[in-house]
């Protein structure tokens, strides 16, 4: 075998309380995808960051292309080669699409930046992912799946020998993560070298060739992929035997509709989604799929109030609202749970206890604050039911790894108890395991007559939870598909892509 | 590609620009049309003879303010350099043109050293600079606490002399210079990646490190600018007083980080342009040219008619930033009651 082009050797770090990487060893071979494995705060996202020189390793050693190196900060990791893809996205919202792909290496022309090339350039390179945008618009204007796009195409054109990818498929869909896999398997068969990390088993058995697993920030071991079965890898993951997966099979949907909650009679808004049909009953789940860019969101959004609707009627139980603002819609019990948890979810600053208890308290208004014994409960049932690590309220969420953040969020919402839940994406980039804990606590939200409107780019997951999915297409409502049994993945996926079944 | 679709994008983010222009416009034909001789093109050419040295202070200042930070030292950096302007002409005999060069050399060391403060000890550029501004100012009352004129050939020369344009208007060596001084800092902020590094940093600090930016560098280089704007403004303020005192300039940040603002420049960094610094200042010298021409009105009228200028301008770019907000796109959804704030 050739020789890896980075490997790692006894890397420690330690952070105030937790020792997030203890003695891991790691090595990436050039012309490979690598996986890199781990349940939520195992220390993916750590390792990356102490190879990119975001952090110094407290111990340990690296050599890239055989000789030792240390990397001082993620612009000297950019010059010795290392592109990297980090978990949250982190780009510039103020500066242009295209701009933000060839930040820091402008094409210059006569010693001053070449803008007509930057512009012409980034449609090609965006062209490649099948996306056609306007790329003088401010990046700040795009989903996040597009700035998850934007941001590796930044780092695939920077002609790197190693790729890091740290969940970059999160917020993707089928499509895209497709066109994704067929870039990453053109680098590699260039030779570049690519670590890639994602919660999607199936993504890894797909274009992964090795796999490091990682366990509470210890080494479990690097195998070949073809020799390590889906039930062996999680177990190594998790430290169990693999029970949980299966029983989500039984979690399957049972159907103890109530009273109307919500309807949409031909509600719509123009430029955003045409008119909707839609009701949503006591404890019902009421999914919804479609791609990027259908109007999944946009309908969210219109049943939040975050956008009021132009057209048609809203009706929450008998009586026609409108529901202009967000306050309209959470004063009448309908509660939003946001895909982008850095920018409209959580205060990194305040503690996980401080931001759980946020909406439950807002809603109390600040002159009845929650009594602190029954604060310390919910706090405490939550953090042990979505299993956020470490399982201490007093911790900084800023200090969590991307996957407990997200559980944070999701708890947030959940404790409020609002009559109709609406989750935009509530498992995006959370574990296999606690993926399973979350579908479990949506099928029990809906069996305590809670409305739930769930929007998830994995197809299985919508599939699995809801009892009808509605299907939008170039933000249209193409056809609403009740969950009978007889509705596979296939047949949904068909009617995404040529609309009504 | 889609022009249609980027052309609305690009004018929202040239609102404010365009708003100053709209007021600047608006400002001068009112005056034109109540006072006699003041719709003339030497009133406006004596708008940059009156403001140069505003112009290239706020120029610099524009420079912090876009990678997020603030300069509270520009005024006091100004007093010094014409202090020791004044110093090294008159007290040491210098020639002119060395004198200048030393100031800017002192001005840039300035600022970049609190740059450097700022970033490797990471403290709050207001503190940091508000030292600075102290620093600067005590230097100045060790150095003389009188007044001292400058008696130089050189300074003299370029003081008093105009440059005749053609149509009879004549403009001071200052207003070229801060007019040159603008062309170059449009040049540097949209032409240079130095000029882009400058917005990644506004827009972000981290995501431009973890784009691998040399956000340090580029950290330390805008006060280096601010400081070397500074140095040259105080420069121009000696051309235009011919002494040095180290009560010259107090508050002169004010109106700098004033004109920047009301040139719709966010203070929050990242969005921005100097063109609106330009406008700003030309806004502010058209309402005291204004006041002169009344006559009768205290100089105070000016401050009263900057502060309300700054509410309107910071009400507007609130509005401007909103709408933005609520316009991009679906799943960017940021339903802000979504997660209540406490004052909500
Ligand atoms: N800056 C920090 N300060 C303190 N603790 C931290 C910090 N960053 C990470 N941690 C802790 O280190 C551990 C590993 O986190 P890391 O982000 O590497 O997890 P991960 O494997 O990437 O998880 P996920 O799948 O959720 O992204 C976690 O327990 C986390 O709480
Ligand atoms: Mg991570």
């Amino acid at each position: 075998m050739t020789e890896p082009v980075l490997e790692v050797t006894g890397i420690s770090k330690q952070f105030p309380g937790v020792r997030a990487l203890d003695g891991v060893a790691f090595r990436l071979f050039p012309g490979e995808i690598h996986a890199l494995m781990g349940e939520n705060g195992a220390g993916k996202s750590t390792l990356i960051k102490v190879l990119t020189g975001v952090y110094q390793a407290d111990e340990g050693r690296m050599t890239l292309d055989g000789a030792e190196r240390r990397v001082h900060d993620p612009p000297h990791a950019q010059r010795l080669g290392i592109s990297t893809v980090y978990q949250e996205v982190n780009l510039c919202p103020n500066l242009s699409v295209a701009e933000n792909i060839f930040i820091g290496r402008e094409p210059r022309k006569f010693g001053r930046i070449d803008w007509a090339r930057i512009r012409r350039r980034s449609a090609e390179l965006l062209a490649r992912l099948d996306l056609d945008l306007d790329v003088t618009a401010p990046l700040g204007a795009q989903s996040l799946a597009v700035q998850q796009l934007i941001a590796i195409v930044r780092a695939i054109d920077l002609d790197a020998k190693v790729l890091i990818l740290d969940e970059p498929t999160s917020s993707l869909d089928r499509g895209e993560v497709e066109r994704l896999f067929g870039v990453m398997r053109r680098l590699r068969d260039d030779g570049v070298a690519i670590l890639f990390v994602s919660h999607f088993l199936e993504q890894i058995y797909e274009v992964c060739d090795r796999v490091t697993v990682l366990r509470n920030g210890r080494l479990v071991g690097e195998y070949p992929i073809g020799e390590l079965g889906r039930f062996d890898l999680v177990s190594r993951m998790t430290g169990q035997e693999l029970h949980d997966l299966e029983q989500l099979e039984e979690a399957a949907p049972a159907i103890t509709r109530g009273r109307r909650l919500l309807a949409l009679e031909g509600a719509g808004r123009t430029g955003a989604i045409t008119p909707v049909d839609l009701e949503i009953h006591e404890g019902e789940v009421v999914g919804l799929a479609g791609l990027l860019g259908s109007g999944r969101s946009e309908l969210a959004r219109l049943v939040f109030g975050a956008e009021a609707a132009d057209t048609g009627r809203v009706r929450v139980g008998e009586e026609t609202v409108a529901l202009r603002t967000p306050r309209a819609a959470i004063d009448r019990g309908i509660a939003f749970c946001p895909e982008d948890r850095k920018a409209d979810g959580l205060v990194m600053d305040l503690t996980v206890a401080e931001n759980i208890v946020l909406a439950l308290q807002a809603a109390r208004g600040w002159t009845r604050p929650l009594p602190p014994r029954r604060r310390d409960e919910l706090v405490g049932e939550y953090i042990r039911k979505l299993r956020i690590q470490p399982p201490s309220p007093g911790t900084p969420v800023r200090n969590l790894s991307g996957g407990n953040q997200q559980k944070v969020l999701l708890a947030r919402w959940l404790i409020t108890r609002p009559r109709l839940l609406i989750l935009d994406e509530p498992t995006r980039g959370i574990d296999v395991g606690a993926k399973t804990e979350i579908q479990k606590l949506v099928v029990a939200l809906a069996g305590d007559g809670i409305g739930v409107l769930f929007i998830s780019a994995e197809l299985e997951e919508v599939l699995r939870l809801s009892h009808k999915v509605e299907v939008l297409r170039d933000r249209t409502l193409v056809a609403e598909l009740a969950n009978d049994g007889s509705l596979t993945p296939e047949r949904l996926l068909g009617t995404i892509a040529n609309g009504a079944s | 590609m889609t022009t249609a679709l980027a052309l609305p994008a690009v004018h929202r983010r040239h609102v404010p620009v365009l708003v100053t222009f709209g007021l600047f416009v608006l400002a001068f034909a009112t005056g034109a049309l109540r006072y006699e001789n003041f719709g003339t093109a030497q009133v406006f050419a004596d708008l940059f003879i009156d403001n140069a040295f505003l112009l290239v202070v706020a120029i610099g200042m524009t420079f912090v303010i876009l990678s997020g930070g603030i300069d509270l030292s520009v005024g006091s950096v100004v007093a010094l350099s014409g202090m020791l302007c004044a110093v090294g002409t008159s007290r040491l005999g210098l020639p002119g043109p060395l004198v200048i060069l030393v100031v800017l050399l002192v001005g840039t060391l300035f600022g970049a050293a609190m740059g450097y403060v700022i970033h490797v000890f990471e403290i709050q550029p207001f503190i940091a600079t508000l030292a600075g501004m102290f620093l600067a100012r005590g230097l100045c009352f060790t150095i003389s606490e009188k007044q001292i004129s400058i008696e130089n050939g050189f300074f003299d020369t370029v003081a008093l002399n105009r440059v005749a344009l053609p149509g009879g208007v004549r403009v001071s060596a200052g207003a070229i210079i801060a007019l040159v001084t603008f062309a170059a800092a449009v040049y540097v902020l949209h032409w240079t990646r130095t000029g882009r590094n400058v917005y990644a940093i506004g827009g972000g600090e981290q995501s431009a490190l973890f784009m691998g930016l040399p956000v340090a560098r580029t950290k330390i280089q805008v006060y280096a600018i601010s400081g070397f704007c500074s140095a040259l403004g105080g420069v121009l303020f000696a051309f235009y007083t011919l002494s040095g005192d180290g009560l010259h300039a107090v508050g002169m940040e004010l109106d700098a980080i004033a004109a920047v603002v009301i040139g719709g420049t966010m203070l929050t960094g990242g969005s921005g342009y100097v063109v609106g610094t330009l406008l700003g200042v030309l806004v502010l010298g058209v309402i005291k040219t204004m006041l002169t021409f009344e006559g009768t009105l205290s100089s105070w009228w000016t401050r009263i008619a900057i502060s309300v200028l700054l509410f309107a301008f910071i009400a507007l770019q609130r509005l401007v930033g909103i709408r933005r907000r609520a316009r991009s796109s679906p799943s960017a959804s940021s339903p802000a009651p979504a997660s209540p704030s406490p004052t909500s």
